[in-house]
């Protein structure tokens, strides 16, 4: 692993030019490295962080990658991490020209990156940095306690889906304006709804009351405000202490409601166990947004290599050598989703929209698709559009607000579904869809979604660990279960209990499966698991 | 090749009983046939989850030679041992060891032995769907809805590429199947003499990351030293300092690029390593068991290098009758079938022509393995025995296993290997092991033993 040359970093360095003069912002700074195609399956497992702590588990994948490499050889071009300053991997073989392509698709997620408001925790400090630190953490400890850390390494990753990414995130956005005290957020929230009851009617008088002290007497509204609250509810004031007091329970965090009440944790000797989980838990945390804008993220840098490769005079000549890699990268498969081709294609079509003005609701109205069609306000904001969807947007918004028949019936999008032929024993792949609206729901249900687990301490007997699972539609893998659970009982130190919706399939009769494919009857039921000194009991509700 | 008949018509005139003239004759008929092949589905792409794109999988392009996976070997069982010690904690087990299949020609797959394990979650299982349903995924292009616009066999190769391990069946003698868990099997059962350091000059794939390069601007940690150098070597060019012996750092102008950061680099390390030429009488008299015995032995050996050296060994496999040749891999080693005489010498004048000409006496330490049913048509070894004195001028140690049909006994090559000298004034370097064509498998490892403890 070596830095590359100064040749082509120069090539780069032009890259950055030419991307900042189309728009993109990012750091001055990138670490740019050569590795071989052994040092990207060592890195994979470990999310191409060099320094992300030893695991047992990568060891694993290494070797699986290993052997999966052996048997089908393949050779990446590249691949990009956020960290500051960004760092990013590439082999040695490629041409220059080639370089000029990943550079702009490199710059392209660099952008993203530090740009797009899900990355904004990763915006402060350089990850890889931690991560170092983290890695000697363990370290350090594995030689003290020996294979145990892995251990807590594993029920800690076990769990680490179950973290609260947005409670983290929505702090970091709050607009300087919109800040309020926490003795107006009490009266509000929970005094005037949750203890008096107020009717609405009454509540909303007492919300224009607050803003009329306020555009009286801007420093010293909210006091006043509040002397006349106090003159009518005398509690209010030792409600509102009391609440303070209160600890406020973490809900939908598991790694962190462990971290802070696990009396098991908190015991001297196992101290160190949170260090761990927190390890984790940090990041997890820092690899959320990557996954839900997955397809944002590849359309954008397939977006923009293609733009500014196109128009870069140093690539003269290889212009065909460009369409036949773009053209694997950003093509459509027959049958499968690529979403390279499908946010690059997204991309495009916003940018259309906002030029010709279609992102309005002269255009949302209407109906008529000839007149949908050849709309034209020639508003010319593709670039402002794109930009401010870019910086907001992640993978279910995007998708969710964009796709719709115009754009499915554009680029001859379907659904394909899969089923059998008992007869000849094949699997057939047909048409099973044309309709935008299943079309963008097939790509919903692909996307990242953990599930909606919440702690509800007051449910648990006797030092019990109660969690929720809100039914989504969906059930838990149920194999899984019983390992996790062990990892989140031997954390609490007590048992644990998941309450959960299980799938009852009823195999209908007479069906012969293949013509119009029949549905089975599927209804749920509540479920609740017990996990008590490694044991599972299971008891329908 | 030189013509068998000529030589045995030679060799009659020299004076040959009648019997061993019948048997020479029976050698000449046989074969040999290899083949590999490489195949993928239809759709490879129908059930690849949204995650498994990405920069690397998709701005793919050129092929490049594959890494063998036995380079890891020690890797794994350091795993599988963590494996049973979980068992004992109180947790189950977590680790398969499992295999990948790439189908091939008339059912000869290519196999590698991979470990996999599962990360359990509470994740949503998408799976509860109708019977029959296969799933949806996205797709472009014509067709009406309802259309087929595909097919695929449900039984076919069995596997997608790359699919769970575990699954599928070996070649009987498929060597990437079953070495593994052969050399830790074996290991368990006997040691071998350490290994000498010798030439430390191939590195081998063990990897740290560490704060090695240096770059100006930007990187992880800050290398005070050298950053506190560049400032003085700026501010020398700039003027800032007349007098070295009288330093006054106020004046100094820092510039971001004087900044030097330590940033993370790969570090090598090095380990010794270990040649195997493993060596196989093939001519017409090694048919049936007595082929099957050595060959089983030296799966064995090669099993348990593999194991052993993790991976830091390389073999060569040298075929002879009366003359010798190399082949590429041990499946055409197993596998090949000739008619014709034999002689010995050929295959060792052959290994001191390879290894003096690529001079691998320096770097490795060597290891000769050679089977035989005995029969040698240069009765006494005048051939053999000075190529041999020659290999053990370099080698850690050779095995000669002669596996001796029903009725005969007490062989040519056996007869003058006893009668050179050489198995009792060189015992660390030369090892002879006899048994009887019906040796069962335990008697096979016990001659390993032999010729290698």
């Amino acid at each position: 692993m070596e830095l590359i040359n100064q040749h082509t970093k120069a090539i780069m360095e032009g890259c950055k030019e030419r991307a900042r003069a189309a728009g993109l912002t990012f750091t001055d700074e990138s670490l740019e490295y050569i590795v071989t195609n052994r040092d990207l399956i060592e890195l994979s497992p470990k999310v191409m962080i060099p320094t992300l702590y030893d695991y047992w588990v990568h060891d694993v994948e290494v070797l699986r990658g290993k052997g999966e490499y052996e048997l089908y050889p393949h050779n990446p071009y590249e691949t990009v991490i956020n960290t500051r300053p960004p760092i990013s991997f590439y082999n040695d073989n490629n041409p220059d020209w080639l370089n000029v392509m990943i550079f702009y698709h490199v710059l392209g997620h660099i952008d993203f990156f530090q740009n797009n408001l899900y990355f904004r925790h990763t915006w402060e400090y350089d990850f890889t940095g931690q991560a170092l630190s983290d890695k000697r953490v363990i370290a350090k400890l594995r030689a003290e306690k020996g294979r145990w850390v892995d251990y807590i390494l594993e029920f800690a990753r076990s769990i680490d889906n179950l973290v609260a990414y947005h409670d983290e995130l929505s702090p970091l956005f709050m607009a300087p304006e919109t800040a309020t005290s926490s003795r107006l957020d009490y009266y509000f929230d929970v005094f005037l709804q949750v203890e008096k009851k107020l009717p609405v009617g009454e509540y909303l008088k007492e919300v224009a009351r607050y803003n009329g002290a306020i555009a009286q007497n801007r420093e010293e509204g909210e006091r006043i405000f509040f002397a006349e609250v106090t003159a009518k509810y005398p509690e209010m004031e030792a409600h509102f202490t009391k609440s303070q007091n209160v600890k406020r329970v973490e809900r939908r965090d598991l790694m962190k409601f462990l971290v802070e009440n696990s009396e098991f944790l908190a015991r001297d000797e196992n101290q160190w166990m949170r260090s761990v989980l927190e390890v984790v838990r940090k990041t997890s945390i820092f690899f959320q947004p990557q996954i839900r804008t997955k397809i944002m993220n590849e359309g954008w840098a397939s977006y923009w290599h293609e733009k500014l490769f196109l128009v870069d005079d140093r690539i003269k000549g290889h212009e065909v050598d460009f369409a036949r890699v773009h053209a694997g990268v950003t093509s459509m498969p027959r049958v499968g989703m690529n979403p390279y081709a499908l946010g690059m294609r997204l991309m495009y079509q916003l940018k259309e929209n906002g030029d010709k003005g279609k992102t309005g609701y002269e255009f949302n109205r209407l109906s008529d698709r000839e007149q949908r069609k050849h709309f034209d306000a020639a508003a010319g904001k593709g670039d402002e559009y794109l930009f401010k969807i870019r910086s907001n947007y992640c993978d279910y918004l995007f998708i969710k607000d964009f796709i719709d028949q115009d754009f499915t019936n554009r680029y001859d999008l379907f659904v394909t579904g899969k089923r059998l032929d008992p007869q000849r024993m094949v699997w057939q792949y047909y048409v099973k869809s044309r309709d935008a609206n299943d079309y963008r729901d097939m790509v919903l249900a692909s996307l990242y979604h953990p599930p909606h687990i919440e702690i509800a301490p007051e449910r648990g007997e006797e030092g019990m660990l109660y969690l929720v699972h809100h039914f989504e539609g969906k059930q838990l893998v149920s194999e899984y279960i019983a390992n996790t659970l062990v990892g989140i009982e031997y954390l609490w130190g007590a048992p644990v209990q998941l309450e959960t919706s299980e799938a009852v399939i009823e195999q209908q009769r007479g069906s012969s499966g293949r013509e119009g494919v029949e549905e089975p009857e599927i209804t749920w039921q509540r479920v609740v698991y017990t996990m008590k000194e490694k044991v599972l009991s299971r008891q329908i509700l | 090749m030189t013509n068998p008949e000529r030589y045995l018509e030679e060799l009659k005139a020299k004076g040959l009983a009648p019997e061993r003239e019948a048997r020479f004759r029976e050698e000449l008929a046989g074969r040999w046939q290899i083949s590999t092949a490489d195949r993928r589905g239809p759709f490879p792409d129908f059930s690849r989850s949204l995650y498994a794109w990405h920069d690397l999988a998709v701005l793919q392009d050129q092929e490049r030679v594959p890494n063998p996976y036995q380079l890891h070997m020690k890797a794994l069982d350091e795993l599988l041992e963590r494996d049973r010690q979980r068992e004992k904690d109180g947790f189950p087990r977590k680790i398969r060891v499992g295999r990948l299949i790439k189908p091939g020609k008339g059912g000869k797959g290519k196999i590698v032995v991979v470990p996999s394990t599962e990360e359990e979650k509470l994740i949503h299982d998408p799976t509860i769907r109708p019977p029959g349903e296969g799933g949806s995924t996205g797709g472009s292009g014509k067709g009406e809805e309802g259309e087929v616009i595909g097919e695929q066999k449900v039984r076919e190769t069995g596997e997608e590429p790359g699919q769970g391990p575990g699954q599928g069946e070996g070649e009987a003698h498929e060597m990437g199947a079953s070495a593994y868990e052969l050399g830790r099997v074996l290991t368990e059962q006997f040691q071998l003499p350490n290994l000498k350091e010798k030439g430390k000059k191939r590195s081998f794939t063990r990897y740290i990351y560490d704060l090695t390069d240096r770059n100006r601007g930007s990187g992880q940690v800050l290398d005070k030293k050298a950053t506190l150098r560049k400032i003085v070597e700026t501010n020398i060019s700039l003027g800032n300092l007349p007098d070295p012996a009288d330093m006054d750092p106020t004046r100094f102008l820092i510039s971001p690029r004087d900044k030097v950061y330590r940033i993370f680099s790969q570090e090598k390390d090095y380990e010794p390593q270990a040649m195997v030429f493993f060596l196989r009488d093939y001519s017409g008299s090694m048919a049936g068991k007595v082929t099957e015995l050595v060959a089983t032995q030296h799966v064995m050996i090669y099993s348990w290098l593999l194991y052993q050296y993790a991976g830091q060994v390389e073999s060569r496999f040298i075929l002879h009758d009366t003359e010798a040749k190399e082949v590429p891999d041990f499946d055409t080693y197993y596998n090949s079938r000739v008619a014709g005489g034999t002689e010995v010498a050929s295959a060792y004048k052959l290994v001191n022509e390879i290894v003096e000409k690529e001079n691998l006496a320096a770097d490795y330490n060597i290891y000769v393995f050679h089977g035989t049913d005995g029969d040698d048509w240069d009765t006494g070894g005048d051939k053999s025995i000075p190529e041999l004195v020659k290999i053990l001028s370099y080698v850690s140690r050779m095995g000669v296993t002669i596996a001796e049909h029903a009725g005969t006994q007490w062989t040519e090559v056996a007869r003058y290997l006893e009668n050179s000298g050489l198995l009792r004034d060189k015992p660390d370097l030369l090892r002879m092991d006899i048994m009887h064509e019906d040796a069962e498998e335990a008697r096979v490892i016990e001659g390993i033993k032999r010729l290698i403890s």
